[in-house]
């Protein structure tokens, strides 16, 4: 049982903390899981989360930065004032609870279609487009001395890594082949500002409360790139869960965005914002294409996974709203 | 020729009994699985009922952009060769209202509640 484990580890690293209860598992697959569970201490229950690979488990997939680079970067944005959560312990070899790290638990919302269609937030919906670009512009100026080792990829290399997964899944799609062709004209070319790039800064990602934007979670694809990645992520109808005339996550407009992101000191480049949403919306398409493999290949052969093949024409008729627009 | 009942009207006896008497039974994750499961047979309903009228006119609009025959697959598998190679792009006639139809013909079978595809069929109306 975890709670021995957590129990041990609590009681080396959190001061007059005497045990753990409630471990109960939020998410899992075969390699990472996240676990939720209150740390027993005499001023009162603390609400923590488990982030970790199982033993066994240590390789991340090649995109991913890793457990130990997303506490470094949590941590990083939660001292520069970007909401995140506290982490409270990067887990060590005694703790014998695998690799991963420990934080404090932020209460709130994260499930999207909630977050859009429940009263509790409806006074923070307004505000939100303009508060994620706020936060996109205190993530981007994050100290790249403090950063930990990330991957690096422009526009370029991401056109050339999607169009390989692509033609990998032998799955011949004309609106994709249409938006290769589209990213390739329009590569806007290496940025002339690397910056940090959350990589899945998106509504789902995000816990959200009556207040607002609570915490950013889901740093894995961090890397160094163009910061204008982020915004057009944000952006792609995907995220807008049904709400698609508000572009930022179901929120609203692109203006609010980019006026959060300028009013904190930053520049936009709308042009490479666009690009960045026409990349996300294939690479969110190709995404369920892989997920159809993974269904038929094995060993996940669920029905879930099974149906977001099906999900990948969605983003067809989104890149042919970009790229190929009926009337006005 | 097979006997009837037809496959759309078999499927769709075994969706609604899920739907009508199994529902009400079961909660949790596998109520989530349950409702999954639903979707994928009145998915594949709608597949049944649609899939021979679309395909028919995809080829013909094919046949017509390439100048060329074949089967549905093959077909696409060639314009999508085409466009990778830069021998057909939007400036070339009929393609892009060939991907709009196409893939409004997609959307109708699998998300027909997705929020893009009922806001152009607004448009078509």
């Amino acid at each position: 049982m975890i709670e021995a484990e957590l129990s041990r580890s609590v009681q080396r690293w959190c001061k007059g903390a005497t045990g753990v209860t409630g471990a109960a598992k939020l998410s899992g697959g075969a390699s990472q899981e996240t676990w939720r569970f209150d740390i027993v201490h005499p001023d009162g229950p603390i609400g923590a989360i488990l982030r970790r690979s199982p033993k066994g488990y240590g390789a991340a997939p090649t995109r991913a930065a890793g457990l130990a680079a997303e506490a470094q970067l949590m941590q990083l944005a939660f001292e520069a004032g970007v909401p995140s959560p506290r982490v409270m312990h990067v887990l060590v070899p005694e703790d014998d609870l695998g690799t991963g790290f420990i934080m404090q638990r932020v209460e709130g919302e994260t499930i999207a279609r909630k977050i859009l269609r429940d009263d509790v937030f409806a006074a923070a919906r307004p505000l939100l487009a303009r508060q994620i670009g706020g936060i996109l512009a205190g993530l981007h100026r994050l100290p790249q001395d403090k950063l930990p080792e990330l991957r690096s990829r422009g526009a370029t290399q991401e056109i050339a890594e999607f169009e390989r997964d692509y033609r990998s899944l032998n799955w011949p799609k004309p609106v994709f082949e249409l938006a290769l062709r589209w990213l390739r004209d329009h590569d806007p070319g290496p940025s002339a500002e690397i910056t940090l790039v959350h990589g899945d800064f998106r509504n789902g990602n995000l816990i959200i409360g009556a207040d607002g934007v609570r915490a950013v979670l889901d740093w894995e694809l961090a890397h160094l790139g163009d910061p204008m990645e982020d915004l057009g992520w944000v952006c792609v109808n995907s995220w807008r869960f049904g709400e698609i005339d508000k572009p930022v996550g179901g929120f609203g407009s692109r203006e609010e965005l980019f006026a959060g992101y300028e009013a904190a000191g930053r520049t936009v480049d709308p042009a490479r914002v666009k690009f960045w949403e026409v990349m996300g919306t294939l690479r969110w398409g190709i995404m369920c294409g892989g997920m159809m493999q993974r269904f038929r290949e094995g060993p996940d052969h669920s029905m879930e996974r099974a149906m977001i093949g099906r999900r990948a024409s969605e983003t067809e008729i989104d890149l042919l709203r970009l790229l190929a627009p009926r009337g006005s | 020729m097979q006997d009837e009942p037809t496959p759309v009207e078999l499927t769709k006896s075994v969706a609604d009994f899920l739907r009508n008497d199994i529902t009400p039974l079961i909660s949790g994750h596998q109520a989530f699985k349950l409702r999954v499961a639903i979707n994928i047979l009145d998915l594949v309903t709608r597949q049944l009922t649609g899939e021979e009228g679309s395909d028919a006119k995809e080829v013909e609009r094919l046949r017509a952009l390439l100048g060329i025959d074949g089967s549905v697959s093959e077909l696409n598998r060639a314009l999508a060769e085409r466009i990778a190679k830069g021998e057909v792009d939007l400036a070339t006639p009929g393609l892009a209202e060939h991907l709009w139809a196409t893939t409004m013909d997609k959307l109708a079978v699998d998300q027909p509640n997705y929020a893009s595809y009922k806001r152009e069929l607004s448009r078509d109306a």
